[in-house]
């Protein structure tokens, strides 16, 4: 056991055909390193087709595990270890890994058939190219050592080949000195009811544990020690599933059922798979006909006294935008979920991209105000939704709360909150005790401009609601020309008293005035957080800000911005944050974008800063 | 006997509201002489006797001259946007199914924009009931042909007449697995009535058609069905177990033919007794299956009369009433939520 390297963080990627359990032997480490007390973040990189021919490089999927003794706060950029199944995930994945980098192969996905459908020369085999010689190649063969493993279970080809990436976890978990035990266990309590499955996979697991002690690879073995975290319980979630939680609590806090309606769509569609098994939280799911019937139908659920929320993605939300201008015209709480893809029209559903955030504020016709969050982190999704959940009930008003792709699947620690440490959602229907001299006014506002829930069921407060112009307080359908106008600048005030609400807009780090503010929103948090903190360390000291609340914009933002001579918006579109800040407040915002459906790398936002600071 | 065989049945209760509570203090912009005012007012006259409260009835609708109704309904009410209401109240009527949820629709507003939300209202089958205003027109928007508009109609939008087919409202519906569907029309108030009420007892989505005259943009579209001369001999009126009789003196009838054909008999030329007769069943879905084709151009000669009152009616579980069956059963076999556990989830680890 000598001859073990300390490091302090690694990233490994996994790549190989969606049939190669990718994912499953990407979480499979994230949970063990997460079990050793590591900080981590993950990636998973889907195929843009779910059923690709076996082997083609439109066929690879892939798993990006960042994991540190240190905080780790973006899944890393190139990795350390490249593991492939195939010749195809070694072509798409080779120039993800750093100089000096490890490949293990699985020297059975580069037979003849995998070569050719990799698309290389007649006669070319990656492993035996010199090319290959910058890295360190452990080339072995997966698939017949997993068979021969497994030989006497009386098992079919098909079936031992399903417990191949067992054989790479084990070789992992021995090259990165983590104990098994906690996988085994795993194991058998998944596959408790078909004990022939666990026992083949605990075979295979060890297998490749073994064999990466026989053969020589002591001089690559390493160790990343635990990470000095927060003392506290920690859980590893994604997005899609801590919006799901984030929901849920909303509801309980806020006392409202929640009724959620979804059309399934990607990135979007785990919310609904969570939420459905919710039922015993009175969460009631609805898989509508459509997006239009999805939105309309929480729509209908909020006038009945339900949290109402939808969900989808770009093309989803645009169908659903007539819709969402009623809900504004009705001031009914409803929560708009977008798990943003790369877009235009269907784009690259597996993509990530912050495209929609100008579809979110201004994508309606007329003027019709609604408020926007978005999260950072895929544990930031709990608390955003729930935030998001609170506006729309406290004001009355749809929300859009802003995820992406990057986040949906992406996992990381996440020192769960408790019930009790929840904040409190304040609802405030109407009551008969409403109504002023006999009648009542739906449209009645509170100093913030809110009007009053009035659900069926309570008597003396029949009212009717419509998308037509409404008379201020009584709500019946009014074309004057003064009560349009200020029904209008009533409904924009009213989300402009959100700012009032909201906490002020504070650094994420870095120096409270000086040369330049990095200012980002969404998914890119990490990963600036992580090039910042390098610059740092290399004496460059830059401020961040990264924003939560994007429709208000918290109260101070303009003062925080113009304490920099310089403000950098990187985005992962072609400039939108950048267009609001220079629309609202004339402040020369710098772009800094990539719309490649990837998320920014380290180094992306490092060059950035440093152009930035050698020209001003 | 349980306490809730002991409380008197709802509709026997003496009425909490009366037709005038119904009323808005709203005018009411239908152009005078159009058949919604008919349609509202006998709606507002059967209301009070479901034994409902008022603060109970929702009315919901889309975009379109009918889709004003609930604006004149002293009820909760939402007029939405164009061919949604469907949703709208499937969302409402999930989450609070001891609600009564009315769809006021059009045939632009169901069978055009909305038509997708109106086949899906009808398969999933909550306990919701669905008003078709059928007018064969585009009114608000002042004449276009609408999918209900016969193949040839010259409006605005088709100054050659139109060279579309039209939607037969009923048999699509039937086709969408609707539980229960009627057609009544406008200008027979005691028919109607009896339709709303029907519609109202009926546990599932009923979906009742009415013809209603645009006197404005389309008049007359359905006067061969209202007209004192021609009216008996081109409607027939559904009763259940009872024979298809119809004409002046009611001595014509529909007879099954041998080849399974519905056929014009006259009972005294031809000399058929009433029992020959087809005897309509509500269950019978391919009894009503034929009934809603009947469906010829009334001013063509041997045309079958049109069928006005209850085609179908069969009971089968609703939507929302099986949403919260599996409420119930996920509380008992799980418990009630709890969301600290939720949270937690099944693996965690501690740093100290
Ligand atoms: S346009 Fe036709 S349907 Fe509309 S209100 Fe006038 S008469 Fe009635």
């Amino acid at each position: 056991m000598s001859n073990i390297q300390t490091k302090t963080n690694v990233v490994i990627r996994f790549a190989g055909d969606s049939g190669d359990g990718i994912q499953l032997t990407g979480s499979q480490f994230t949970t063990a390193a997460a079990l050793s007390g590591n900080d981590l973040a993950t990636f998973p990189d889907f195929p843009a087709e779910i059923r690709a021919p076996a082997g083609t490089l439109a066929g690879v999927s892939g798993f990006q595990l960042h994991f540190g003794s240190t905080e780790i706060y973006s899944p890393g950029d190139l990795c350390d270890v490249l593991v492939v199944m195939n010749a195809a995930a070694l072509k798409a994945n080779l120039k993800q890994l750093k100089p000096g980098g490890i490949i293990i192969a699985n020297l059975d996905g580069f037979d003849e058939k995998n070569l050719r459908l990799a698309k290389y020369a007649e006669g070319e085999n990656p492993l035996n190219d010199k090319r290959l010689e910058d890295y360190l190649l452990h080339s072995m063969p997966i698939t017949k050592l997993t068979r021969t493993a497994l030989k006497d279970l009386g098992l079919s080809p098909r079936e031992m080949d399903r417990s191949k990436n067992m054989f790479v976890l084990g070789f992992l978990y021995y090259m990165y000195n983590r104990p098994l035990e906690a996988t085994i266990e795993d194991l058998q309590k998944k596959f408790a009811k078909k004990p022939g499955i666990a026992e083949a996979n605990v075979r295979v697991l060890k297998a490749g544990y073994s064999f990466a002690d026989t053969t020589e690879i002591q001089h690559g073995r390493f160790e990343v020690k635990a990470a000095t975290m927060k003392p506290g319980t920690y859980r590893s979630i994604m997005g899609n599933q801590a919006t799901a939680y984030g929901l849920v609590a909303a509801s309980v806090k806020s006392k409202l059922p929640l009724f959620f309606a979804t059309y399934p769509i990607t990135p979007a569609s785990e919310i609904l798979h969570e939420l459905s098994r919710y039922k015993n939280f009175g969460v009631i799911t609805s898989q509508a006909e459509d997006e239009i019937a999805a939105v309309t139908s929480a729509i209908g659920a909020s006038f009945g006294g339900s949290l109402g929320v939808t969900a989808s993605a770009g093309p989803g939300i645009a169908l659903k935008t007539e819709a969402i201008a009623l809900a504004v015209m009705y001031e009914l709480p409803l929560v708009i979920c977008n798990v943003q893809r790369a877009g235009p029209s269907t784009g690259m559903p597996t993509k990530m991209e912050q495209g929609d955030l100008l579809q979110a504020i201004y994508g309606r016709n007329g003027e019709a105000p609604v408020a926007v969050v978005a999260a950072s982190t895929p544990t930031d999704c709990f608390e955003v939704v729930f935030e998001a959940c609170r506006l729309a009930v406290e004001f009355m008003t749809p929300v859009f709360f802003l995820s992406d792709g990057y986040l949906a699947n992406g996992a990381e620690p996440w020192r769960f909150p408790k019930e009790a440490d929840l904040g409190e959602i304040n609802v405030r229907f109407a009551t008969p005790d409403d109504k002023q001299n006999g009648t009542f006014l739906p449209y009645a506002r509170d100093e913030r401009l809110v009007r009053k829930w009035a659900v069926p069921g309570t008597p003396g407060l029949e009212h009717r609601i419509g998308g037509l112009e409404k008379e201020d307080l009584t709500g019946n359908i009014s074309s004057d020309p003064d009560n349009h106008e200020k029904m209008v600048r009533l409904r924009q005030q009213k989300i402009d008293n959100i700012a009032k609400s909201v906490p002020a807009q504070s650094l994420d780090s870095g120096p409270e005035s000086g040369d330049l503010l990095v200012l980002s929103w969404g998914s890119t948090y990490g990963v600036i957080k992580t090039a910042l903190k390098q610059l740092r360390s290399e004496g460059v000291d830059v401020a961040h800000a990264h924003m939560r609340y994007l429709n208000p914009f918290p109260a101070n933002i303009e003062e925080l911005l113009r304490r920099y001579r310089e403000v950098v918006v990187p985005e992962n579109n072609a400039g939108q944050l950048v267009r609001l800040i220079r629309d609202k407040f004339l402040i020369p915002a710098i772009p800094h974008n990539k719309i490649k459906g990837q998320p920014f790398t380290v180094g992306e936002i490092k060059n950035k800063v440093w152009e930035i600071l050698k020209e001003s | 006997m349980s306490q809730t065989d002991t409380l008197p049945r709802q509709d026997d209760l003496p009425p909490s509201f009366t037709s005038q509570d119904l009323v808005t203090d709203q005018d009411v912009r239908w152009c005078p002489g159009c058949g919604d005012y008919s349609i509202l007012k006998q709606v507002q006259k059967v209301l009070p006797e479901f034994g409902l409260k008022k603060e109970e009835i929702v009315f919901v609708s889309g975009i379109g001259c009918s889709s004003r109704f609930p604006y004149y309904m002293n009820t909760y009410g939402m007029h939405s946007i164009h061919g949604r209401a469907a949703a709208i109240a499937t969302g409402l009527k999930i989450t609070r199914p001891e609600l009564s949820v009315w769809v006021i629709s059009g045939d632009g507003d169901s069978l055009s924009i909305g038509g997708n939300h109106t086949i899906h209202l009808l398969r999933k089958n909550p306990d919701l009931n669905l008003l078709i205003f059928n007018n064969q027109i585009y009114g608000l928007t002042k004449g276009q042909f609408s999918p209900t508009s016969p193949q040839g109609k010259v409006t605005k939008s088709s100054p050659m007449g139109s060279v579309e087919h039209p939607f037969n409202p009923l048999a699509l519906a039937l086709g969408a697995d609707a539980s229960f569907i009627a057609r009544s029309i406008d200008r027979d108030p005691a028919h109607l009535q009896a339709m709303i009420r029907r519609s109202h007892a009926h546990k599932g989505t009923s979906l009742l058609e009415v013809y209603q005259n645009c006197n404005v943009f389309n008049d007359g579209a359905f006067f061969t069905f209202t007209d004192r001369a021609t009216k008996s001999d081109s409607v027939v009126v559904l009763e259940h177990g009872q024979p298809l009789l119809f004409g002046a003196e009611r001595r014509k009838g529909i007879r099954m033919d041998g080849g399974g054909t519905p056929k014009i008999v006259d009972l005294d030329a031809d000399g058929y007794a009433e029992s020959d007769l087809w005897i309509h069943d509500e269950k019978d879905l391919f009894k009503a299956s034929l009934l809603a084709r009947f469906f010829d151009n009334p001013t063509e000669p041997g045309a079958l009369p049109r069928p006005i009152g209850v085609f179908y009616a069969v009971e089968r579980p609703c939507l929302e009433a099986m949403v919260h069956r599996q409420l119930t059963y996920a509380r008992e076999k799980f418990g009630e939520g709890n969301l600290d556990k939720l949270i937690e989830g099944d693996s965690t680890w501690v740093i100290r």
